[in-house]
């Protein structure tokens, strides 16, 4: 079965720099997919491609067995979460709920935003403007305003970045919930590592304009392609060229013997569920190791033994 | 504003509740007569006149500016469009004035070509009417239309629009439904700026209407030159400024500020 969302090989080039490069996707339906990157990666762009916001360069854009990409962006059954909202001030909560609805001339639209208002817990509050809603209501307008059109492939741009650290992690669960339960596709933008894994089915992570490596979260953590990837995605320590993640790094006050370094404690830091004890190597390297808060305790300027698995190194050809 | 504003105001309404002089001027005793005159068919049926040329003046204006705006907003000169749209200023309004009359008079520059190039017999009647007072008008006030739009225009979040066409809007519904509704404070104090003006205007109905479009602007003025009936030119004068002043408020009903 061909995938829902196909992008074939799209670039973009403004004025003087490219900005998306060959950039070749595949989403199936009911997919939970994210585009992770550091800003200015691309990641905004391409999903403003999909959108019809911008059109490509060059490439193709297919949703659904058809070509999209010369379509404007009111033709294409996909709908978009902005990173701003971008909320109707003029209108209430409802009427901008309903303004795709009565553009579509869609039937039974009282009862469709009803239904969208339960689900995203917004009951009783149709009748406010969103200057008097908090930041979290306004996201779950935007979310209600375009997911009660059932679009073929929701576009969400950073639709979390706008809320306070604690919020974030709540609405992200929700936001898992609402995908499940609405079996619409996703494909969700974002610069935070934590949340491209914690909700992606699937996932591409894009940087300078390319896709560097897409899979599951797994995948790509476990077994990243590029450097990159090894270093952007999580921590990593980097020991004469080759990466071991802190959680597979070992520390000892005895050494096991085989192939075990020695080293000087620098740091220990205290993190609740886990200790973060950083020692620096007699090459210099300097190796963070991530050890069980009830293990035990190592001073500054203790020396320690560092070693870890083989099957744990990452290799990349220089 | 003591100087400028009070003072003058003040003297104006004074002046409505006396007598006229002889020879021009004021004199006591003090009177409403000068506000009973203004029931006189005759001055209701051109304050109503002057009431529909103000009307149709602003909303061509606007009517005009806003696809201007829609239009600077988006191009890239943004600054030398604007410029453009002030450059007249550099001239006295009056001059200005007199260019259109050399250009709409029977032997003007449109009728002569018109002729010249045989697509009319006799000269079209262009001057001296309803029609020449009215493009006056919104020839001199476009651009008073112009900025305070173009102030709303340029403030919109772009991002609106795009939510409107990701949402099913075509541009013109878009237009309709997003735009136009979030520019209403700007259009408001667009139409006050124009309408105001050309409620009071007496030089573009003068040199263009001629004798025949005679607006309560050029009674005011005739009544403090050739009919020396100061008093009564003032209450006109009055009548004016609190329709300006209730249609201001009328305005502001909403609590924003104007421009």
């Amino acid at each position: 079965m061909p995938a829902l969302l196909e992008l074939k090989q799209i670039s973009k080039r403004f004025a003087a720099q490219c900005a998306v490069a060959d950039v070749s996707l595949a989403i199936e339906r009911g997919q939970f997919f994210s585009l992770l990157g550091p800003s200015g990666c691309g990641k905004t762009t391409t999903l403003r491609i999909v959108a019809g916001f911008e059109t490509p360069t060059s490439g193709e854009v297919w949703l659904n067995g058809t070509r999209i990409d010369h379509l404007p962006p009111y033709q294409r059954n996909v709908n978009t979460v902005f990173q701003s909202y971008a909320l109707f001030p003029h209108l209430t909560v409802r009427e901008n709920i309903e303004f795709g609805l009565r553009r579509k001339r869609a039937y039974g639209c009282a009862a469709r935003v009803a239904n969208v208002l339960e689900q995203v817990r917004l009951t009783g509050k149709e009748n406010r403007k969103p200057d008097e809603l908090s930041g979290g209501e306004r996201q779950r307008v935007a979310l209600a305003r375009a997911l009660v059109l059932e679009p073929d492939v929701l576009l969400l741009d950073e639709p979390l970045s706008a809320l306070d650290p604690q919020l974030r992690k709540q609405v992200r669960a929700e936001l898992k919930d609402l995908q499940r339960r609405s079996g619409i596709t996703f494909l969700f933008v974002t610069h935070d590592q934590e949340e491209a894994l914690s909700l992606s089915d699937r996932m591409a992570v894009m940087n300078g304009g390319v896709v560097e490596q897409a899979g599951t979260p797994r995948e790509i953590y476990q077994r990243p392609k590029t450097k990159f990837l090894a270093s952007f995605l999580g921590a990593m320590n980097w020991i004469g060229g080759v990466g071991v993640r802190p959680e597979c790094t070992r520390i000892a006050r005895e050494s096991n013997g085989n192939g075990a370094r020695r080293g000087l404690v620098t740091r220990s830091v205290f993190l609740g569920s886990s200790i973060h004890v950083e020692t620096r190597l007699e090459n210099g390297d300097v190796v963070l190791a991530q050890v069980a808060a009830n293990g035990d305790a190592y001073r500054e300027g203790e020396t320690v033994h560092v070693w870890w698995n083989s099957s744990d190194e990452l290799h990349f050809p220089e | 504003m003591l100087v400028t504003l009070a003072i003058p105001s003040t003297i104006v309404c004074l002046y409505s509740l006396l007598t006229r002089g002889a020879y021009g001027g004021v004199e006591r005793p003090w009177t409403l007569e000068n506000f009973k005159l203004l029931g006189d068919p005759l001055y209701l049926m051109i304050f109503f006149r002057s009431l529909w040329i103000a009307a149709a003046a602003t909303a061509l204006c606007i009517g005009l500016a806003f696809p201007l705006v829609l239009f600077i907003a988006r191009s890239r000169r943004k600054n030398l469009c604007l410029s453009l749209v002030i450059l007249p200023f550099w001239t006295s309004f009056l001059i200005r004035i007199y260019a259109w009359m050399f250009l709409l008079r029977d032997t003007g520059l449109i009728n002569t070509v018109l002729r010249g190039a045989g697509l009319i017999h006799d000269p079209l009647p262009l001057l001296y009417n309803d029609g020449a007072v009215l493009l006056g008008l919104v020839y001199g006030f476009l651009p008073f239309a112009v900025l305070p739009l173009y102030a709303t225009v340029e403030r919109l979040d772009p991002a609106l629009l795009e939510a409107a066409a990701d949402l099913g809007a075509k541009p013109l519904d878009a237009l309709f439904r997003v735009t136009i509704p979030l520019c209403a404070p700007g259009i408001r104090a667009a139409a006050i700026l124009t309408f105001v003006p050309c409620l009071g205007t007496y030089l573009t109905s003068d040199l263009l209407g001629g004798s025949k479009t005679i607006l309560i602007g050029n009674v005011i003025q005739n009544q403090f030159t050739a009919a020396r009936d100061w008093p009564f030119g003032a209450a006109l004068s009055v009548v004016l400024m609190m329709l300006a002043l209730v249609l201001m408020f009328a305005a502001r009903r909403h609590g924003e500020e104007l421009v």
